[in-house]
């Protein structure tokens, strides 16, 4: 839209410097894929084909443990020396806009580490509950040569459906105390898990928890995920977890698993949605939000039911 | 109007030195929140060098230093000077604690934002920072 400056690069070479591992280079392009504008659409395609790194979804309750169980997993895998990136969502307010992201404070340990790459993301009111960035996010940090990505959602309604579409493993972490496993069901999150973590196994209730789950996992029509035990804070279990996504990993390297592409079809879809959906409401003269509000008024008064606001809405796109 | 003039106001929150106070930190990032930015709160006992760090990943516009400890001479010019290091002196760099008028002049003058002392309404410093965010994005996509 706006005319590069001379200060900025152009999406190749702003591409190019992310490929060769330039922080700062990718630092700036994850702002600019988060805003979903031109300028992230253009550094988007110089990027060209990504998608070698094993992107690792974490979801669960608040206070399961999340960004401990992170922190540690990315110890674990710097332990040989591989680079790692993390996505830590955390939501928008929808009233505010704003957000507290607060996932660093249990990564510290690796806050000085080059080869680790922290980014917050606020999910700004995306469809689902995952940032609507996070798939384009998640392609940066694989181009600058960070594997695995790890991207970690607090697991509260629709955002952990969204995950298992955006990462090859989906890792559902709970707790002893953490809601029971009823809950856990109703909301889909244990169907989504190809890794299910009991963390904070030292607690009263961990044995009950895993015994719980297995007989629920078992009634999956699926194979049923794995269940480890870890006492994150203390690195327990750990190497386990770690094993398991990696033979994961080395399962789906190479192939263009069921995995990939239905998160390509998701996130074309989403994409896809979220531009007919800005189109229709942010028409040019304005008229469209007008007609919401008249629309919304007859709704509300009683003189219209929903069910018509929404055909006359809609003929009027069509017209 | 470019999409990144739009977005929310990114800052880091955090707490540099070694002193434990950190509920003045928390009152401000809350409030810097429900004033519709995005704040990335980092907590206690930051380096100098863990804070330039997490502020160039998340690529922020600001960093806010919440400091009691008498240290402000020491940290406020690190940060500056690391951020300098690695280019990225269009980070607005503030903050609020414990510290005397005339370091506070003499911090300015160095290049820090203005720093904000005991009983500041967080409104001045909602304002204050929207104010001097805004410029400095003009001037890097200008």
């Amino acid at each position: 839209m706006d005319s590069p400056s001379p200060k900025q690069p152009s999406p190749e070479q702003h591409a190019a410097a992310i490929r060769a591992g330039d922080r700062r280079a990718l630092a700036r392009g994850l702002t600019l894929v988060e805003n979903e504008g031109a300028d992230g659409a253009a550094l988007l395609a110089a990027l060209g084909s990504v998608g070698s790194a094993h992107r690792v979804g974490i979801t669960g309750p608040p206070g399961a443990g999340k960004s401990t169980l992170v922190s540690a997993l990315v110890a674990a895998w710097r332990a040989d020396s591989r680079d790692v990136g993390v996505l830590a969502v955390d939501p928008s307010s929808p009233f505010t806009g704003g957000a507290l992201l607060g996932d660093r404070i249990r990564m510290l340990a690796h806050a000085d580490d080059e080869g680790v790459f922290i980014r917050s993301l606020a999910s700004r009111g995306a469809f689902g509950g995952l940032a609507a960035g996070v798939y384009d996010a998640a392609d940066l940090l694989d181009a600058a040569g960070f594997d695995p990505v790890l991207i970690e959602t607090v697991g509260v309604g629709q955002a952990e459906i969204e995950i298992s579409r955006a990462a090859d493993t989906t890792i559902v972490v709970l707790a002893p105390g953490s809601g029971d496993v009823v809950q856990g069901m109703k909301a889909g999150l244990l169907e989504i898990a190809d890794v299910l973590v009991v963390n904070q196994s030292d607690r009263e209730g961990a044995d009950a928890l895993v015994a719980a789950l297995q007989s629920a996992v078992e009634l999956r029509d699926a194979v049923a995920p794995p269940i480890v035990k870890t006492v994150a804070t203390r690195g327990e279990g750990l190497a386990e977890l770690r094993a398991l996504v990696d033979g994961r990993a080395a399962a789906a390297a190479g192939e263009l698993t069921a995995r990939r592409l239905a998160r390509a079809r998701a996130r074309i879809r989403a994409a896809v949605d979220r531009r007919r959906a800005d189109a229709f409401w942010n028409a040019a003269d304005g008229a469209q939000a007008q007609a919401l509000s008249e629309a919304a008024r007859g709704v509300a008064d009683g003189s219209t039911s929903a069910a018509e606001a929404v055909a006359r809405l809609l003929g009027g796109e069509s017209a | 109007m470019n999409a990144l003039d739009q977005r929310p106001i990114r800052i880091l929150v955090a707490k540099a030195g070694l002193d434990g106070h950190d509920r003045g930190a928390k009152v401000v990032a809350a409030a810097l929140r429900d004033a519709g930015f995005e704040v990335i709160y980092t907590g206690l006992r930051q380096t100098p060098e863990m804070i330039v760090a997490a502020a160039l990943q998340e690529d922020v516009d600001a960093i806010g230093l919440s400091l009691h400890s008498g240290a402000h001479m020491t940290l406020f010019p690190r940060v500056l000077d690391l951020l300098k290091a690695a280019g990225a002196d269009q980070v607005l760099l503030t903050g609020g604690g414990i510290i005397p008028d005339a370091d506070m002049a003499k911090l300015g003058e160095m290049g820090v934002g203005r720093l904000f002392g005991p009983g500041t309404p967080l409104s001045d410093l909602v304002a204050y920072i929207r104010t001097e965010v805004a410029a400095r994005r003009e001037v890097g996509s200008a």
